[in-house]
């Protein structure tokens, strides 16, 4: 019952009057974020966290958790209403809402996508919350060679599971690490990399600079360029019997919920792979367990069901490992993760004994975030759709100034917003060209936490590599990290072999 | 796209190079006892880094990436004229932030960005022009006591500190 009184403990610091009404602001801005093409919840989080330093960290780290949220949310509406994702975690809401939407039942998706938001939400939050203590308990047995096999474990994940293209995932995570070492060499003290000798390179490279540049700047280029043909939109009347007519229909989806919920729970827990694959899997397997799996991608409302459960519940998975293990769960985690640093709270199990009321503080929020997203979402339907309207180029502009002065603000140096501008660009080149980008991001988080891991191990065995693999839980570890890192490269090979046998008997 | 790629591959290549010569700065082999020396995290990690570009070019010839075969152009005209004028007026405002401050740049970016790439009303590109800034006033100066660059405008901004500190 200590999890039931911590809990408690939690909701009384939710209910504060300056969190809830976090919480509440937190789910707007995110809704509306979520409801923008383009931008998702990391490009939200990334850009807001500057603006958090206003508030202690418990607080920041409740609203942040809101915007993740209220984004999750709000992606399924730009996914149906204008047949474009709100973020890529909703790109498999198209497949189906879409459909729906130009059937003229855009309404039906849009409550059913927020009722499967929810239901996703809370089943993966009361998961959330009975896992994370025993989790932080065998956390807390983990020394530096388990964190570092657990960093491998997250980049190896990119690489099995990513499915981009894997010299180019793997360069992503590359650069990303080396980017982190710039600065003062953390053993010796020893400055590196001082690129020309310019003192903007002493305090490192902070990671909301390449998380700013890539989630903001980058991100506002490609969707100018993606946005610049005219896009049709749904129309959608909403009544109040109209809504609750459409959730007496989810009866037969309950299952695909409950499906999704748990599927997508368990893939945001997996580090790095996050909500999109979570959502693009528990699609893949509603339509294999469907008796009618040829109605798919003709509007089912299954298929708006099950990604929407499955993408909310995995990014409560996500912040599992992040708060446990200090493993961001996907790319947005990676972006809260790095904000604990800059807090001053050390990311691992100790969290959970020397900041409980920062730990179920976050967790007692989201249970209330979850209820006001759903309230918030269907009540103002139509906001949302007018934001659809809104013109991008009002709004990139105030992106873009958001940015410059968000860059600005955490050292307070101009060289990080040159840097910033640049990543930004080379990101958005680098991205048309089928570069991941979230790797890097993760890589630079992940970066100054990886590195002393692995020395620290090697000094602690006197310079033994075998200290990673000897190790039980380092070594099980690695062995799965190993695997994900072969995956594709077996899957090549079997692609190849029965093309080779497809040719060979004709 | 097929030459894009081509060239990034190269730059990328090229810029692994120089991540790796900048690491020798510091020892990067291995030092007895204690594993791997300051410049040895960087260094291997840029090796990585150019081995992933060669694979890429190695790709590239055999055609075997989906950009390498693709033969649309990797920027339309169109895309071309809007990076150029975005990014363009980026670094400007940027620029002028050294010289005229936040308080110059920002309102300059935002109508020039409203106005004449938008093609919005003068009322509304002035209210953002006019409110974007005090917002940020508000917000970073006042609220998080986050100073932002003015440039030679700094004077100008003494009446207000006095007011609010």
């Amino acid at each position: 019952m200590e999890v039931l009184a911590l809990l408690i403990n939690g909701f009384a610091i939710t209910f504060e009057p300056l969190n809830l009404a976090l919480v509440i602001a937190g789910v707007v801005v995110g809704l509306f974020i979520g409801a923008m093409p383009g931008l998702g919840s990391v490009n939200g989080v990334a850009i807001l966290l500057p603006m958090t330093f206003l508030v202690p960290p418990t607080s920041a780290v409740i609203f942040l958790a809101a915007i993740y949220y209220g984004a999750m949310y709000g992606g399924a509406i730009s996914s149906i209403m204008l047949g474009i994702p709100g973020a890529s975690t909703a790109v498999a809401t198209t497949f189906d809402g879409r459909p729906l939407a130009l059937k003229g039942l855009a309404d039906k998706a849009l409550v059913a996508a927020a009722a499967a938001s929810f239901v996703g939400g809370t089943i993966s939050v009361v998961l959330f919350t009975l896992f994370a203590l025993p989790l932080a308990d065998v956390a807390l047995a983990f020394g530096p060679p388990e964190t570092f096999a657990l960093m491998v474990l997250a980049f190896a994940t990119f690489v099995g599971l990513g499915g981009d293209d894997i010299p180019k995932t793997l360069f992503s995570i590359l650069i990303g690490l080396v980017l982190s070492t710039v600065g003062l060499d953390i053993i010796s003290g020893q400055p590196r990399l001082i690129f020309g000798d310019l003192t903007g390179f002493y305090h490192g490279i902070n990671f909301l600079v390449l998380a700013i540049g890539i989630y903001g700047i980058g991100e506002m280029l490609w969707t100018i360029e993606v946005s610049q043909g005219e896009v049709l939109m749904s129309k959608a009347t909403v009544s109040f019997r109209g809504i609750l007519n459409n959730l007496k229909g989810l009866k037969s989806s309950i299952k695909t919920m409950i499906m999704g919920s748990f599927l997508g729970y368990f893939v945001g827990i997996l580090p790095a792979a996050g909500a999109t694959p979570g959502s693009l899997m528990a699609y893949g397997v509603a339509k294999t367990m469907s008796k009618n799996p040829e109605t798919y991608g003709k509007g089912n409302i299954d298929g708006v069901v099950a990604p929407e459960a499955a993408n909310n519940a995995a990014s409560t998975g996500s912040m599992l490992p992040m708060l446990t293990l200090g493993i961001p769960g996907s790319p947005t985690t990676a972006i809260l993760l790095g904000g604990m640093v800059i807090w001053g709270l050390e990311p691992g199990p100790l969290v959970f004994t020397d900041h409980p009321d920062f730990v179920w503080g976050l967790i007692a929020s989201l249970y209330v975030a979850n209820v006001f997203a759903l309230l918030i979402n269907i009540g103002f339907i139509p906001a949302f759709i007018w934001v659809l309207k809104m013109p991008f180029t009002i709004l990139a502009p105030i992106i873009f100034v958001l940015c410059v002065v968000g860059g600005y603000v955490p050292t307070q140096d101009m060289h990080d917003v040159w840097l910033m501008l640049i990543f930004g660009v080379v990101g958005y080149l680098m991205r048309k060209l089928d570069y991941p980008m979230a790797p890097a991001v993760l890589a630079i988080v992940l970066g100054p936490l990886a590195e002393p891991a692995m020395r620290q191990s090697l000094i602690g065995s006197h310079g033994d590599v075998m200290t990673f693999f000897e190790r039980p839980i380092s070594g099980t570890i690695m062995a799965i990290a190993f695997l994900l890192f072969v995956l594709p490269l077996l899957k090549a090979a079997k692609g190849r072999l029965s093309r080779r046998r497809a040719e060979g008997s004709p | 796209m097929r030459v894009a790629e081509f060239v990034m591959a190269l730059v990328m290549a090229l810029f692994s190079l120089y991540l790796m010569w900048k690491s020798t700065e510091l020892p990067i082999g291995w030092i007895p006892d204690e594993g791997p020396g300051g410049g040895a995290f960087p260094f291997w990690l840029s090796l990585g880094m150019l081995l992933c570009c060669l694979w890429m070019l190695v790709r590239w010839v055999t055609r075997t990436s989906p950009p390498s075969r693709s033969t649309e152009p990797y920027m339309t005209p169109q895309t071309l004229k809007w990076f150029l004028l975005v990014a363009g007026s980026l670094t400007v405002m940027i620029g002028l932030i050294h010289i005229i401050g936040v308080y110059g740049a920002v309102p300059l970016f935002l109508i020039f960005y409203v106005r004449f790439l938008g093609r919005h009303s003068w009322v509304i590109t002035g209210a953002l022009a006019v409110f974007t800034p005090i917002a940020a006033f508000l917000f970073f100066e006042i609220a998080l006591k986050k100073t932002l660059p003015k440039g030679f405008t700094e004077p100008l901004f003494y009446p207000l500190y006095d007011f609010f500190f």
